[in-house]
Parts: C-alpha cells; structure tokens; sequence
C-alpha cells in the first residue's frame, strides 16, 4: 500500500514546495521594492552593480549580437532569394532582431552570465554568514545587498538589447551588403519603410525589462534562498539559469500574445 | 577597483545604451522629424487601391516625393479617395496624372505621378482628376481565363477582342 501511495506523496509534496516557493518569491519581490529606497538614495551602490552585470556583460552580448544577425542575413538571404524577393532582407533582419530575438537572447545570455554570478555571489555571502552579520550590525540585507542587484539588473537589461540588436543589424548589414551585395539603399529603406517605432522598437525595449525584472528577480531570490553549502550554492546557481531561462521564454509568449 | 573608475565604465555603458535606442529609432525605425520640410496635400480619387496602404510612398519618375498619409471612400460615388502629402519643393502641374503601381512583382504598392503640360501647378487640397486604379492579380487572371476560354469553345484563330 505505501509502495502504491509514496509517488502520489511524492508528487503532492513537490506540489505544495513549488506554491510555497511562488508565495516566497512574491513576497520577496514585495520586499525588495519596499527596501530599494536605500539603493536609489545611495545611487552608488546601483552603479558598482551596473559596473559587474551589465558592463561585464557586454562583450559576449556584442559578439553574440553580431554572429546571431551575420546567421539571420545568410539564412534569411538564401530563403528570401528562393522567392525573388532578396530585397526584403534588411526588414527581415530588423524585425526578427526588434521584435523576439534582441530581447529573447539577450536575456538569456544576461541570466547565464550575470544572473548565475549573482545568486553564486549571495548564496556564498549566506554561507559564509555575511548576511546574518549584517542583520546583527543592524543593515538590512535585503536594502544593501539584494535591492541594488535587483535595479542593476533592471536598467542593464534594456541597454544591453538594444545593443544586441544593433550589432545584429550590423551584421545583417555586414552579410547582406558587404558580402552577398546586395543594395544598401535598398537594405535600410525596405527597413525603414517596414519597422514602427512603437510598435516594434517600444514593444521590444518593454519586453527586454520585463525579463530583466524575471531574471534577476530570480537570481537574487535564489542566492537567498539557496542552502548555506558549497553544494546548495552550486545547485542554487544551476537552478538560477534554468528557471530563467524558462520563465524568459514563457514570459515571451504571453508578451507577444498581448503585444502584436 | 576604484570608485572613479567604475564610474567611467557605467557611464560609457548607459551612453552606448542610449545611443543605440537613438539608432534604432532614427536610423531603423526612420523616426524623421516632420518639422524639418514643408508639405502640401493633394487627393486623388481611384475606383480600386488594391493592396495600398497607409505610409506607401508617393513617387515620380521613381523619386519619392511624398507618402499616402489617410484612405477613406467616399460614401457618394463609392470610389477610394487617398490624401497625399507631398514635398513643398515638388510642385504639379493642375493635369498630373496618379497611378496605382507595383513594387515587382509581389512588392508593396505605391503611387506613381506623372507630370502633365499645364503651366499651372496643383495648390494644397487639389484633386487630382486623372487617375488609374491598381492592378488586382485576381481580375487579370479572371479576364484571362474568360478570353481563353471564349476562345477555346468558338476555335476561331481569327478571334481577338
């Protein structure tokens, strides 16, 4: 009989841990924003933070913002030319960048490069009982250490997708111009003539703050929460890249779904 | 790492930030400041626009000279009437002619003029009378089966319309 009822508790246990941890995230989030006063008056604070999420951040977001858009002006340019229709190449490039890949791999890339160095960052502070002396010393943890990562990730974020959809145009620019020839006039004004500044270009930057909020929200809530042992950190930052990357991408949906 | 220079680092990085929005909405999104030249309007009255749409440029001898800025019809005669907005430094002659024009063959649709021989030119809020319509794909290709097909059944090689 328990043989038959262990997988039924098993599975109602990972239930109720999975609510308990949505409540905890949620409540933690409500948390940070009553305690961010200190980090937006101690701007500086925010700014050391900027320094390590986002300006670290962006080589690998250039360089990827680059290769991504050289790939979409090669494949793009071999399908769009099956149908004579090559011209259309820089607003094929533009759009797919604006409108799902700038933010989408952007945010992705931000969570495995500065949202793991985060959460390894507070999870190895928790274990190494940082935050507990801090309580005693009277400093709220959450204000001092945990709010300024959040608005780090949260102005970074937008910043380091439209720079990645710039050097993607780049490099559409790049392939289908300078290597495959095809007219630059005609590569931007069939651009220009195709993308709105509202509506794919706004849409796009609200998008990428959103999953800057989702990633680092994760991030830092999972350094947090994360058991005070070299094994709980490490599990904690694996965790970290794969929840964001799943919430980024469920996220997506229901973004677009209400957007275009 | 001293304060100063993280300073430097984050404000470069929040500058290239802005000038990147600054790229795609001006250089991509073709954001261009409406202030900067003077426009007239001109409408033109046309039985079928096809495909045109609202921003498809207005273009003589191929050099766009200004865009379709509204498309109504016109609940009187039942004919679409396209408002113009056109360069102050392109002017037209009161017999300009407007066509409804294909960009290739699948391309976007456009409106091309074509100068006519009056002396006088066209003033803001003019009609312009001579017009042609689009070309729909599906008519040509209605006409062209009915044509075959008349042909076919009275198999006269003399037959032409």
């Amino acid at each position: 009989m328990n043989a038959l009822l262990n997988p039924i508790r098993r599975l109602g246990a990972l239930s109720i841990n999975a609510i308990w941890r949505l409540g905890f995230i949620s409540r933690f989030f409500v948390a940070i924003l009553l305690n961010s006063g200190q980090s937006l008056l101690r701007f500086q604070l925010t700014i050391r933070e900027v320094y390590f999420a986002g300006v670290l951040s962006l080589i690998i977001i250039i360089v990827s913002g680059l290769f991504v858009g050289m790939v979409l002006g090669l494949q793009g340019y071999n399908t769009l030319a099956r149908f004579g229709s090559a011209d259309a190449l820089g607003a094929l490039v533009a759009l797919s960048l604006l409108r799902e890949l700038g933010p989408v791999l952007a945010a992705l890339l931000f969570a495995s490069r500065s949202g793991s160095a985060m959460t390894a960052e507070i999870g190895l502070m928790k274990a190494t009982e940082q935050l507990e002396a801090m309580s005693v010393m009277a400093v709220n943890p959450i204000a001092r250490v945990v709010a300024p990562r959040f608005w780090a990730g949260v102005i970074s974020m937008p910043i380091l997708a439209a720079l990645f959809n710039v050097m993607g145009i780049f490099g559409g620019y790049l392939v289908g111009v300078e290597m495959i020839g095809l007219d630059a006039g005609t590569f931007w004004s069939q651009m220009q003539n195709n993308v709105d500044l509202h509506y794919d270009v706004i849409n796009g930057l609200i998008k990428s703050l959103f999953f800057g909020m989702a990633v680092t929200l994760i991030a830092v809530f999972e350094g947090y929460d994360a058991t005070p042992t070299a094994a709980g950190v490490s599990s904690a930052t694996t965790r970290t890249v794969v929840t964001s990357a799943l919430v980024i991408l469920a996220l997506d949906f229901v973004l677009t779904a209400f957007m275009f | 790492m001293k304060r100063s220079t993280i300073d430097l680092w984050v404000g470069l990085f929040v500058a290239i930030g802005i000038a990147a929005m600054t790229f795609l909405s001006l250089k991509v999104a073709n954001l261009t400041p409406q202030s900067g030249s003077e426009t007239y309007t001109l409408t033109a009255d046309f039985d079928n626009i096809g495909g045109l749409k609202v921003k498809a440029p207005v273009k003589s001898s191929g050099v766009v000279v200004g865009r379709v800025t509204h498309i109504e019809l016109d609940t009187k005669r039942y004919v679409a009437r396209a408002t113009l907005t056109l360069d102050k430094q392109y002017q037209f002659s009161r017999d300009t002619s407007a066509e409804i024009l294909t960009a290739g063959l699948l391309g976007e649709q456009y409106i091309g003029l074509v100068q006519g021989g009056d002396p006088d030119n066209l003033a803001s809020g003019d009609r312009i009378s001579l017009t042609s319509s689009a070309m729909v794909l599906e008519q040509l290709i209605g006409k062209f089966m009915t044509s075959f097909a008349e042909k076919g059944s009275q198999d006269a090689p003399a037959k032409t319309e």
